[in-house]
């Protein structure tokens, strides 16, 4: 059967369409410039069950679990739907947790960078610099034998389990609704003011969530891959889907009256450049070292990928102890620990890509 | 004899990686890479193409590919 989706333009339909849909969801009700963001909306998925206690951060963001579960009905639905774990799931766990800690430092996942980038956030330029930095150094260590081993086939029901998480954190939302002016709804924290209290219509933003999650798991898209595949093979394919997404996405700020070109005051974000770049050289590196950036893992996870789960779990970990631990940003600058927790994941990453080489036979 | 390349249970990028670095030393212009995801799947396929090899076909059995490539003429 032939997949349309993994050809040159459906890539380039799908990042066009992820574009659009993003301006949108910031339209009804999404932050600003933050219409998708994997690492955001993880984060606050974790200030919503309680893990992390920062205020202004807490919702069950329902587009994480619409990709999830997108992606798993587009991976039946084509008989791609393949449970496999086994790939040393701890390595994946700890990526994942760093990718966070660099991704709040810059306050954003690729996605995210690239649609503050397509909003007039210039800052974004240091962020995508710093994820190519990290792509990079991330491409060296795969051409010097890099790989974490194959994963192995599974149960059926292993590959179930992530998208069986998502569809109870799900039913966590749908018991326990938000109440006007209430912190605590049932066992969900709800964030009354900054971009937590800001969000799109559950289910508007559970559809988009649900097409994203289909498309991107027949499309494969990824920003990592985007950019790894440029460095590494010279070639264009997932880029070519990256560009569509900043393209469209512009066009449709433009079009919304989203546009507010500069470098200050700009919305979730904060204008220290080497910490931008910084923050995306380590969640860079280790999207690389994990191969896929967070929005991947999610797709991948959907299709029965249980090491690209633990990898998920570990981002929402990380997000926790970002919180808690006064690693992430905020509109303020970098956090108090931000810059220890930099050094610690770049030295574990380094330590990862460095150990995780094998010789070639 | 044609070469065999096992790819079974890596994920992207190591099939590329593998396949790019095996099709200049291949003999006889054949080689087939063995893969069990469709990404894995398109991904060589996209790759080999692009050095001036062909996708000549694809076996599937219990949710694994073998991928014949050929080199072009």
């Amino acid at each position: 059967m032939k997949n349309y989706f993994s050809t040159r333009w459906g890539i380039i339909a799908v990042g066009a369409l992820i574009g659009l849909l993003a301006a949108l969801l910031q339209k009804m009700g999404n932050p600003p410039n933050m219409g998708i963001c994997v690492a955001c909306f993880e984060r606050d998925i974790a200030g919503a069950l309680g893990l992390h206690r920062a205020e202004v951060v807490q919702y069950m963001r329902p587009e994480i679990m619409g990709f999830v579960l997108g992606s798993l009905v587009a991976a039946l639905l084509a008989r791609d739907f393949r449970p496999r774990t086994g790939s040393a799931p701890v390595i994946r766990f700890t990526l994942g947790f760093f990718a966070m800690i660099g991704a709040l430092i810059f306050l954003g996942c690729p996605w995210r960078a690239l649609l503050r980038l397509a909003g007039g956030d210039w800052n974004a330029i240091f962020g995508l610099l710093g994820l190519a930095g990290g792509v990079f150094i991330g491409t060296l260590f795969l051409r010097g034998g890099y790989n974490l081993g194959p994963a192995k086939k599974a149960p059926k029901f292993v590959g179930f389990a992530m998208p069986l998480i998502m569809a109870g954190l799900l039913v966590l939302a749908f018991m326990n609704p938000p109440m006007a002016g209430e912190g605590k709804s049932g066992v969900l924290f709800y964030s009354l003011k900054g971009p937590g209290a800001m969000y799109a219509p559950l289910f508007i933003a559970l559809a988009i969530g649900l097409l994203v999650g289909g498309l991107a798991q027949r499309s494969r898209f990824c920003t990592m891959g985007a950019l790894r595949d440029l460095i590494l093979f010279k070639q264009m394919h997932l880029f070519s889907g990256l560009i569509a997404l900043v393209a469209v996405a512009f066009l449709a700020n433009l079009a919304f009256g989203q546009f507010k070109p500069g470098f200050e005051g700009q919305p979730v974000a904060h204008s220290v450049g080497i910490w931008n770049f910084m923050g995306m050289v380590l969640a860079g590196l280790a999207f690389a070292l994990a191969g896929g950036c967070p929005g991947r893992q999610l797709f991948l996870s959907g299709e029965g990928d249980g090491d690209a789960a633990i990898f998920v779990v570990g981002m929402i970990v990380g997000a926790a102890f970002a919180h808690n631990f006064a690693m992430a940003s905020s509109p303020a600058g970098i956090g108090a620990n931000g810059i220890t927790g930099l050094i610690i994941g770049l030295v574990v990453c380094l330590g990862i890509g460095f150990f995780g080489m094998r010789k070639q036979a | 004899m044609t070469e065999i390349l096992d790819e079974r249970g890596l994920s992207c990028p190591q099939p590329v990686l593998d396949t790019l670095k095996a099709l200049p030393s291949v003999q006889g212009g054949k080689l087939s890479v063995l893969v069990d995801t469709e990404a894995a799947r398109e991904n060589v396929a996209r790759a080999a193409e692009s050095k001036g090899w062909q996708l000549a076909s694809v076996e599937e059995k219990d949710g694994e590919y073998t991928l014949h490539l050929v080199k072009n003429a």
